[in-house]
């Protein structure tokens, strides 16, 4: 069990010690990789035989039953354009297309260091409207009300929306508990405290069925616009822990230095501290948005329709009644696909930023 | 204003605080005043005298604390916080438990047991909680019923009613042998150099006590459609353990196999060259050293397992968020169970707060006292 005898250890009696006890821990170790091996095949066989040589890919329902050993693809076929678009009006799928293609060409481009400047924040906002009235519709377009968005363009819209509208929110709460002065450092503190303390179903509630109530008399305000808030309210407490870290983070030297040039503190902060601090804590941000990306499915228990919740109601349509195994391995491909990709994107900023610090340090 | 640049700083700031505690107490009073005429239109009004009414629903799933619609909303409510701390102080210590083994086969030198660790906590972390969670609650739905119930091991039982087991019952004595044990065991440090000796003796005693008056083993057996006898766990609270678990486990093996890692190299290294065997290394040193780094990220590990199981509304398991929230759907007192709700987490994230402070303050004492 040892590759660590390394060469670097005396040859002597405690080497030959060492050699005689590795070799006798080959035989477990041997006998370990088997019994792992074994296991890799336990579960790989069974699982290939289901989902590939047993699984039936054509057909209908009655196909599927006749033949239950395998699984049903077909009815992820029969169902696919139910559990990516929800109930979506069919001849206009490729409107939350579009939305989603925007969205995600902002999230790929949010992800390349170069395009971080303030144009960015101009190509947030103009994304997001965009996102938005394709959704909705407008001049021309026929209007689809958001409830019947759903399926992935919901998914991806939660996670982009809650975390583009929770980061500037964020970030004024870590300055807010910062803060030298009392009151804000107080309500930031409380805010940021209260939320995460709390499930995030309990946030979601109280979105949908408090805070209407506290509303002037007559205002309906839309469901998913409400969770949208929710969520993003909750992604900005997560995130304004994690900026308040880097903010903690960048010496007080930094700060004095800006001062001491003639900077006011709100340039100095803006200009010197928070742009440091921001890069510190980037690769938080990563692992905070992998967990929004999946925490987005609780909104299921409000009743709106994400991906998670149109694949479970595409197993409960009495034609293909009970094939929730099918449904739901199929969007946890999806949710691993998303999660994982941004996971690696974090290892590769993580591992570029280390880099990028290495040659500074050098180059001084 | 030049020449006194200290008396406007503080005008500034006495301005800069007004305006802020302005805004907020106005947006505050507004959303009080929309919510006071909302009532008022409802016929609606504030107050906790609902929990003494009856609360006129079923719950499943009970333990300890009986449960009949005819009894208090309060009682109901009790119920479920029983339930939340049920699901969740197993599944902290299962959760726990197999993170950190996994979290430490992680780091095996033999490679294929480090992939297939490495694959199964991928798949877990990479997929929402939630779906684990209706994932496994279908597929238990979809087990056989009660008279075709499969028996994995003699006495256990599992179909689409959930999991059966065989219910042990302890004799008196044994139980007040244990229950000395355990104070033994928190004394220990008080003890002193007794401690071990007392602690090896009363164990000693427990398993005899066990040889002289046998537990009971009361195995479940079928009657009609139903099992009769030993324990059963719900299907719900079955899915809801099991998903808390593997999801927290995948997490926790993430930070013990970090905090491992955090140890710096030269310890394990000169623990080597003192001739301790590799695993005594990884038990006396390296563990000891990691857990330092550890205990923290477990403790939030363990409040957010809390927090998550109030998934359990997601499959129907009564826990404090799901009786909440039918209580506030009756009733009609949505805000006040909402306050319950969010004072129950808040006081639970705050006591966790406070003592994982004590302990960084105590750590640092520690180190303090260190050469």
């Amino acid at each position: 069990m040892s590759e660590m005898a390394s060469p670097s250890r005396p040859a002597n009696a405690s080497a030959l010690r060492a050699r005689i006890r590795s070799s006798f821990a080959t035989p477990l170790n041997s006998a370990l990789s088997l019994a792992m091996c074994a296991c890799v095949l336990a579960i790989a066989v069974p699982l290939v035989r289901w989902a590939l040589l047993d699984a039936t890919w054509k057909g209908t329902a009655s196909d599927c039953r006749a033949a239950p050993a395998g699984a049903c693809w077909a009815f992820i076929g029969h169902k696919l354009s139910f559990i990516i678009f929800g109930l979506y009006p069919g001849a206009e799928h490729w409107r939350p297309v579009l939305a989603t293609a925007v969205l995600l060409a902002l999230i790929v481009m949010t992800a390349l260091p170069r395009w971080w400047n303030r144009w960015l924040v101009l190509a947030w906002v103009a994304g997001l409207s965009v996102a938005f009235v394709m959704m909705r519709g407008i001049a021309g377009l026929t209007v689809v009300n958001s409830r019947e968005w759903g399926g992935l363009p919901v998914t991806i819209m939660l996670t982009a929306m809650g975390l583009a509208l929770g980061f500037p929110l964020g970030v004024l709460l870590a300055l807010g508990r910062r803060s030298r002065h009392a009151v804000p450092r107080a309500i930031a503190g409380t805010i940021v405290e209260v939320v995460r303390g709390v499930p995030l179903i309990a946030v979601l509630y109280l979105a949908v069925l408090v805070f209407p109530l506290a509303l002037p008399t007559g205002l309906e305000v839309d469901k998913l616009l409400l969770a949208q808030v929710a969520v993003a309210i909750f992604a900005a407490a997560y995130l304004a822990e994690a900026v308040r870290a880097g903010l903690q983070m960048v010496p007080r030297g930094r700060m004095e230095a800006a001062l001491a040039l003639g900077l006011g503190r709100w340039q100095a902060m803006r200009l010197v501290v928070l742009p440091e601090a921001l890069r510190i804590v980037v690769p938080s941000f990563i692992s905070i948005a992998v967990g929004f990306f999946q925490d987005t499915s609780l909104i299921v228990i409000i009743g709106l329709f994400d991906l998670l919740n149109t694949a479970r109601l595409a197993a409960q349509d009495p034609a293909w009644l009970g094939f929730y195994t099918e449904a739901f391995v199929f969007v946890g491909i999806i949710y691993f696909c998303g999660s994982a990709a941004l996971s690696r994107y974090g290892l590769w900023l993580e591992w570029r930023l280390a880099a990028a610090r290495r040659n500074l340090q050098e180059a001084r | 204003m030049a020449s006194r640049p200290g008396v406007s700083h503080a005008r500034k700031s006495l301005l800069v605080q007004g305006l802020t505690f302005g805004a907020t107490a106005a947006v505050l009073w507004w959303l009080a005043h929309n919510m006071s005429a909302n009532l008022e239109r409802r016929g609606l009004s504030l107050g906790f005298g609902f929990l003494q009414q009856p609360a006129n629903f079923e719950i499943g799933d009970t333990a300890w604390l009986r449960f009949s619609p005819e009894q208090s909303v309060g009682r109901a409510i009790l119920v479920g916080l029983l339930n939340t701390a049920r699901v969740s102080a197993l599944g902290c210590v299962l959760a726990i438990a197999i993170g950190f083994v996994v979290g430490v086969l992680r780091l095996s030198h033999n490679p294929a047991l480090r992939g297939v660790m490495r694959a199964g906590v991928e798949v877990v972390r990479n997929t929402p909680l939630l779906l684990l969670l209706l994932f496994l609650y279908a597929s238990l739905q979809g087990l056989p019923s009660a008279s075709h119930a499969l028996e994995p091991a003699p006495g256990w039982f599992l179909s689409g009613r959930g999991l059966v087991l065989p219910a042990i019952a302890f004799s008196a004595l044994t139980m007040w042998l244990a229950a000395l044990l355990v104070l033994a065991l928190v004394l220990r440090r008080r003890l002193g150099a007794m401690g071990a000796r007392v602690i090896a003796g009363l164990l000693a005693t427990v398993v005899l006590s066990m040889l002289v008056r046998h537990p009971s083993v009361e195995a479940a057996h079928l009657v009609g459609f139903n099992f009769v006898g030993g324990t059963t766990l719900s299907p719900e609270f079955a899915a809801l353990l099991s998903a808390l678990v593997l999801h927290h486990a995948a997490h926790i093996s993430e930070v013990v196999r970090g905090a491992i890692l955090s140890v710096p190299r030269g310890q394990r290294d000169a623990a080597r060259a003192l001739g301790l065997s590799r695993f005594q290394t990884l038990r006396m040193v390296t563990i000891p050293l990691a857990l330092r780094a550890m205990v923290p990220l477990l403790a939030t590990s363990c409040v957010s397992l809390i927090k998550n199981s109030s998934l359990a509304v997601a499959i129907g398991f009564p826990d404090v968020v799901s009786i909440l929230n039918t209580t506030g759907n009756q009733t009609g007192h949505n805000i006040e169970t909402m306050c319950i709700m969010i004072v129950v987490y808040l006081s639970l994230s705050l006591a966790v707060a406070a003592a994982l402070n004590r302990y960084n303050t105590s750590l640092l004492a520690l180190e303090a006292q260190l050469p």
